[in-house]
This record gives structure tokens, C-alpha cells and sequence, in this order.
């Protein structure tokens, strides 16, 4: 249903010749075809609007060389844009100088918390000793979810008492749990909310008081439309986001909450979940996320060029 | 939110200029229709807007209103209740992870159990840890048995078990909960497949249902899981989930205005009554964040 941007520009330019200055009405055709692109891809529509302004900004006037076609320069301007707001250089989870070092995951329902935590345990396990634990206590089987997950990657794992209802407290007694069995690194897996829930953001806010984590992230669906933005902006601002972990994207959606999480909560998106298992999970790389919602391979090559 | 506006102002006493289609549109895409079917829409609107003479942006709200949910309930089924006159009919939930297919089936059961029709479900999701205690739960809450085996074993075998427990039970219903997967990974869609043939085996009919579970939140990947989903199985509608967020589920306008699937239930909560029928005109208010459009 979606065709890439490039083809779009292939057809748009198939008449033009490759030289001279770009005019306003070039730029004006390219653009309608950017911003379309860009919705189709689900980045959020105030995104859009500034990225269309960047671009413009950036295009208008250019002399196009010899070797480029015009819309070459279009495109390599809009990867840029793209990786410019998305942050270059992948950022690693911190470690906390003084262990142990605690990792808070938060999300909507669904959105890959439990997964997730027990993918970064996973990762881990090089040269720390993580615990992960289990901090959802209202879905159904939620904790035994993350036990089968813990012990299928040997990962030590914490839980609630029966009976127990806090989930405060059950991060609370991890930390004592954690020194017992020297974990330096401890995973609380959250229940999945919605940003407009004010008792459970509440919950948060107290289970981050009691836990001081080292970093607190945002688990967001690839396949997520305009609302990411108000999403990843709720949650930081009642929370104060570290990062952004953007899961399954070994699907086809084409990622554009990518920009939006990052536009709005300004923090870095650092892993990227590409699989059900708990060993698919990636760095994040804004060049390849960029690549993919515009929809082509390889821009450095162009990017020399131009 | 300083970045939705709101929409009611659209519908202001101000007569309809350019800005006002602009603001048409924003609330569209940000409402995750898309770019295709909210350009169809403001086209059809203008056209109804010479046609009716209309020149207030006021009136052209129950217009717009209208519009759209004639353009819902045009898809036969749209809000319908489920067909269960088979016995036993057995009902499946599909969709990509995380979408809220077992808890659907979880609140389906405790529904339909309440409509005095005697439930089965089939833990059919054999894949994901722990997914068969988390419908066992929920089999707890709504009263209602679950047939499962073992994690890893044959999904379509649970199916079978499930159709035989009924049949021997004189059991009405059967829902069956399958593993999310992601409509791009082909042996994973085959595994629907098979569920599908057996069913058919047993029941010649094939399932009663096959509800594609969608969450609200979804952007324009919706549309392409819907439509793929499809070719795997014969979906009978689609379910809106986690429909409790801002979110407006935009996606299902385009799935039911050009796969022309009926959207047969909303789910609203976590809770086990948070499911309802269906309202196109609900809906679209909620859409447009316009409440009372005549
Ligand atoms: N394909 C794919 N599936 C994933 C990925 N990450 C998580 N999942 C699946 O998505 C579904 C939801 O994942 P969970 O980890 O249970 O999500 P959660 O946020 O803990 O969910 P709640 O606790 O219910 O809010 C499960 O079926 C996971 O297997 C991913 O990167 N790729
Ligand atoms: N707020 C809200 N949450 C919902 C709704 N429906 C489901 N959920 C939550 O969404 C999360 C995922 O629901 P599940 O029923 O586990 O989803 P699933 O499709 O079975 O997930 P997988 O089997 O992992 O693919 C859980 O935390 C549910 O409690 C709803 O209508 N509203
Ligand atoms: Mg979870
Ligand atoms: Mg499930």
C-alpha cells in the first residue's frame, strides 16, 4: 500500500534534469510528497510540520552538482533531518558508580515491559549479575510471565509473596533480595498503564522514590500512531524518562514514533526489540531507523556525493 | 495537550475558509485515520458542502458526523452482535502481540456465559510463557473452563481437544486464544491456516467468528496487519482495544471503509465488563472530540 519515498521521488523527477538550481516549485512538489511519507509512516503530524520547514529551509537555493539528480539532494537532506532529531550516536544504558544499579521499565499495556526487561537482563549478564522483578501485579499470570522468561535466559528473578498487593514494596524488598544473592543490576518489570491513569502514574512516582533508579524507560510499540507523542510526553514529565526502548520492530511497520518519542521527551531512544525472544534485542541505530522510514538501504554512499 | 487542539473549536460559528480544512485534516491524521482516507473525506465534505450550500462551520459538523458514520455502518455487520447459532461455534481471536487478544477472550467468555450460553475456552496460544495461566485466570474470573496442553505443544491440537470437549459437553461456545505474531512472519501465519483447516474438519461451517484484535493505539501498520491477517483467515470483524486511552483508533475508518471489515466490539479497561458493542456514532464523537453531533 505504501510506496517508498523514493519511488515517489523517482516518478515525481523522472522529467527533470539533474542540474542547476533547485526552484521553489521543485521544492514544493518534493516536500507534499515528504510530508506524506512521513504521516504514512506515523510520525506525528507536529513532527512533520517542522521537519517539512528543516528541509525547506536546507533545500532552497541549493545548487545541485553534476553527479546528483535533484532528487537525490531532496532525499539526502530529509535522511539527514531524520538522523539529526533522532540523535546520532547510540547512547548506552548507564551504570550507576554506586551499585546496585536499578533499571525502571514503564509502558502502555502490551507495549513489551515484561519481554524487554528480561532482554536487557539478557544483555547484561556480561559483566553484571542482574535481577529482575516482578513489580505487575494486577495482569493475570503477569508474574509468572516473567519468572518462565528469567529462568528460560538464566536470569535470578524476584516476586511477590502470595497475597501481596503493593507493588512498592515488592521493589523495595528487591533491594536487600538483590544484595543476598549479589546482584548488582536490578530490572523492575511495571504493569502496563495508560498516561492518563493518575493512580497508577502515582504508583510509579512512589516506586521511583523508593528505588532511585538509575534509569527509567519508556517501552514504546514500533507499530504505535500519533498518540506516541502525548504518550512518551506524559510519562516523562510525570517521571523524568532516561531512555526509550522501541520493541518489535521485526515487523513492517516503518517506525515513526521514533521521532515522535524523541521530539517530544527529548531523551534517547537505546534499544531496539527485534523479536519475540528474549536474545533479539539491538543498540539503536538512527541511521537504520531513518533508512526505514523513508523506505530505502543505503544512504552514506549518497551522502559522499552529495 | 499542547499538541492536540481541540477539535470542537473546528465546528465553530466562523464561516469555512482554507483554515478550517487545514484543522479538518490535523484532527484526521492525528486521530491516526491516514492521509489516503482523510483526503477522500474532506473531498466528499466540499462536495457536500456546494451541495447543500453550506457556509458556517457549524453546520457542517453534523454533516461531517454523518458522513462518516454512513460511511461505517455502509460495512454489513458493523456493530453486530456475534453469530453463534452454530453448536457449537467456535469464535477465534487473532492479531499481532500485545494487542489484547486473550484478555478479549477473557471478557467474551464472562459475556457470553452471562447470555446464559454455556463456554469453552482453548488455550491455543501454546508459545508465549505463561499465556496459558493468564487465560486459566481469566477462565477463573468469567467461570468458565479452559482446555489446554502443555506449553510448545500443537496449537491447532488444543483447537481440536476444545471442539471435542464441546461437543461431548453440549458446550455452545468456544473461544480460542492464539499466540500474537506479527503478520510479516509467514509460518506463523500458516499456523492460522491449520487452526482454520482443522476447525473445518470437525465443523464444516469453519469457525463462527474470527475477530482480528486491534489495538486502539495502532498507526497506519493496522491497516497492512488487518489485510494480511485476512489472507490467512476469514475475518469476520474486528475487535478495538485499550479504546480507554486518548487514543482515537483512526486505523479501523480506513479498515472499514476499504477492506470494508465490520469493527464489532470495543474494549474499554482491564476489567472483565469492559466490552461493548460497537457504536459507529460513539465512535466518530469520539474521533472528532465532538460530543452530541446530531
Ligand atoms: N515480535 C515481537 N514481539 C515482541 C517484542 N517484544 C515483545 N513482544 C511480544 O509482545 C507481547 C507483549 O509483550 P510483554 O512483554 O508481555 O508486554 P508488556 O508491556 O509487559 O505487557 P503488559 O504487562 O500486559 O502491559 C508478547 O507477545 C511478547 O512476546 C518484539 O520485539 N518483537
Ligand atoms: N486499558 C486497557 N488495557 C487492555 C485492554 N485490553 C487489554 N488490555 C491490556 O493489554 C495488555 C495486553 O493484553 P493481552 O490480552 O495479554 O494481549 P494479547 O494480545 O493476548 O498479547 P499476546 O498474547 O502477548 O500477543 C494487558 O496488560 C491487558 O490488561 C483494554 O481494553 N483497555
Ligand atoms: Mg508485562
Ligand atoms: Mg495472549
Amino acid at each position: 500500500m505504501f510506496d517508498s519515498l523514493k519511488e515517489r521521488f523517482e516518478n515525481i523527477f523522472a522529467n527533470l534534469r539533474g542540474k542547476g538550481k533547485l526552484t521553489e516549485e521543485d521544492i514544493n512538489i518534493a516536500l507534499r510528497e515528504v510530508r506524506r511519507a512521513l504521516l504514512e509512516a506515523d510520525v506525528n503530524f507536529k513532527v512533520v510540520k517542522d521537519v517539512v520547514e528543516a528541509i525547506r529551509t536546507r533545500a532552497t537555493g541549493r545548487q545541485v552538482v553534476e553527479s546528483v539528480t535533484p532528487s537525490q539532494l531532496i532525499f539526502t537532506i530529509v535522511y539527514e533531518e531524520l538522523v539529526r532529531i533522532m540523535g546520532d550516536a547510540p547512547v548506552p544504558l548507564a551504570v550507576s558508580p554506586k551499585p546496585p544499579t536499578v533499571y525502571m521499565m514503564v509502558g502502555l499495556q502490551g507495549s513489551g515491559k515484561t519481554t524487554t526487561s528480561v532482554k536487557i537482563a539478557r544483555r547484561m549478564l556480561k559483566g553484571h549479575k542482574p535481577l529482575v522483578v516482578a513489580c505487575d501485579l494486577r495482569r493475570p499470570a503477569a508474574v509468572d510471565q516473567l519468572r518462565v522468561l528469567a529462568e528460560k535466559a538464566g536470569v535470578p528473578f524476584f516476586g511477590p509473596e502470595p497475597g501481596e498487593r503493593d507493588a512498592v514494596a515488592v521493589a523495595k524488598k528487591s533491594r536487600a533480595f538483590a544484595e543476598s544473592r549479589l546482584c548488582d543490576l536490578i530490572i523492575l518489570d511495571t504493569a502496563g498503564r495508560l498516561q492518563l491513569d493518575d493512580e497508577l502514574m502515582c504508583e510509579l512516582e512512589e516506586m521511583k522514590s523508593a528505588s532511585e533508579p538509575t534509569e527509567i524507560l519508556l517501552v514504546v510499540d514500533s507499530m504505535t500512531g500519533q498518540e506516541a507523542v502525548n504518550v512518551a510526553d506524559a510519562f516523562n514529565k510525570r517521571l523524568g524518562l532516561t531512555g526509550v526502548v522501541l520493541t518489535k520492530l521485526d515487523g513492517d511497520a516503518r517506525g515513526g514514533p521514533a521521532l515522535a518519542v524523541r521530539a517530544a521527551a527529548g531523551v534517547p531512544i537505546k534499544l531496539a526489540g527485534c523479536g519475540e525472544k528474549t536474545e533479539d534485542l539491538e543498540l539503536f541505530d538512527a541511521r537504520r531507523m531513518a533508512q526505514r522510514i523513508i523506505g530505502m538501504g543505503d544512504m552514506e554512499g549518497l551522502i559522499e556525493k552529495v | 495537550n499542547k499538541w492536540t487542539q481541540s477539535v470542537s473549536n473546528i465546528f465553530s460559528d466562523d464561516p469555512v475558509t482554507d483554515d478550517f480544512w487545514d484543522e479538518l485534516e490535523e484532527s484526521l491524521i492525528l486521530g491516526d485515520v491516514g492521509v489516503d482516507t482523510t483526503e477522500e473525506l474532506i473531498t466528499e465534505l466540499k462536495r457536500i458542502m456546494v451541495e447543500r450550500r453550506i457556509t458556517k462551520r457549524g453546520e457542517l459538523k453534523a454533516e461531517f458526523a454523518g458522513l462518516l458514520v454512513s460511511r461505517l455502518e455502509a460495512v454489513p455487520k458493523m456493530g453486530a452482535p456475534l453469530d453463534l447459532s452454530a453448536k457449537p461455534s467456535v469464535i477465534i481471536m487473532i492479531g499481532v502481540n500485545g494487542s489484547g487478544k486473550t484478555t478479549t477472550s477473557g471478557k467474551l467468555a464472562s459475556q457470553l456465559k452471562g447470555e446464559g450460553k454455556r463456554v469453552i475456552m482453548a488455550a491455543a496460544d501454546t508459545f508465549r510463557a505463561a499465556a496459558i495461566e493468564q487465560l486459566k485466570a481469566w477462565g477463573g474470573r468469567a467461570g468458565v473452563r479452559v482446555v489446554a496442553q502443555a506449553p510448545e505443544s500443537d496449537p491447532a491440537a488444543v483447537v481440536y481437544d476444545s471442539i471435542m470437549a464441546a461437543k461431548a459437553s453440549g458446550a455452545d461456545v468456544i473461544i480460542a486464544d492464539t499466540a500474537g505474531r506479527l503478520h510479516t512472519k509467514s509460518n506463523l501465519m500458516e499456523e492460522l491456516s491449520k487452526i482454520a483447516r482443522v476447525i473445518k474438519r470437525e465443523i464444516p461451517e469453519g469457525p463462527a467468528e474470527v475477530l482480528i484484535v486491534l489495538d486502539a493505539v495502532t498507526g497506519q501498520n493496522g491497516f497492512i496487519q488487518a489485510e494480511t491477517f485476512a489472507k490467512a483467515m476469514p475475518v469476520t470483524g474486528v475487535v478495538l482495544t485499550k479504546f480507554d486511552n486518548t487514543s482515537k483508533g483512526g486505523i479501523v475508518i480506513a479498515i472499514a471503509d476499504r477492506l470494508k471489515m465490520p469493527i464489532r466490539y470495543v474494549g474499554l479497561g482491564e476489567g472483565v465488563d469492559d466490552l461493548q458493542l460497537f457504536e459507529p456514532k460513539t465512535f466518530v464523537e469520539t474521533l472528532l472530540d465532538v460530543r452530541d453531533a446530531e
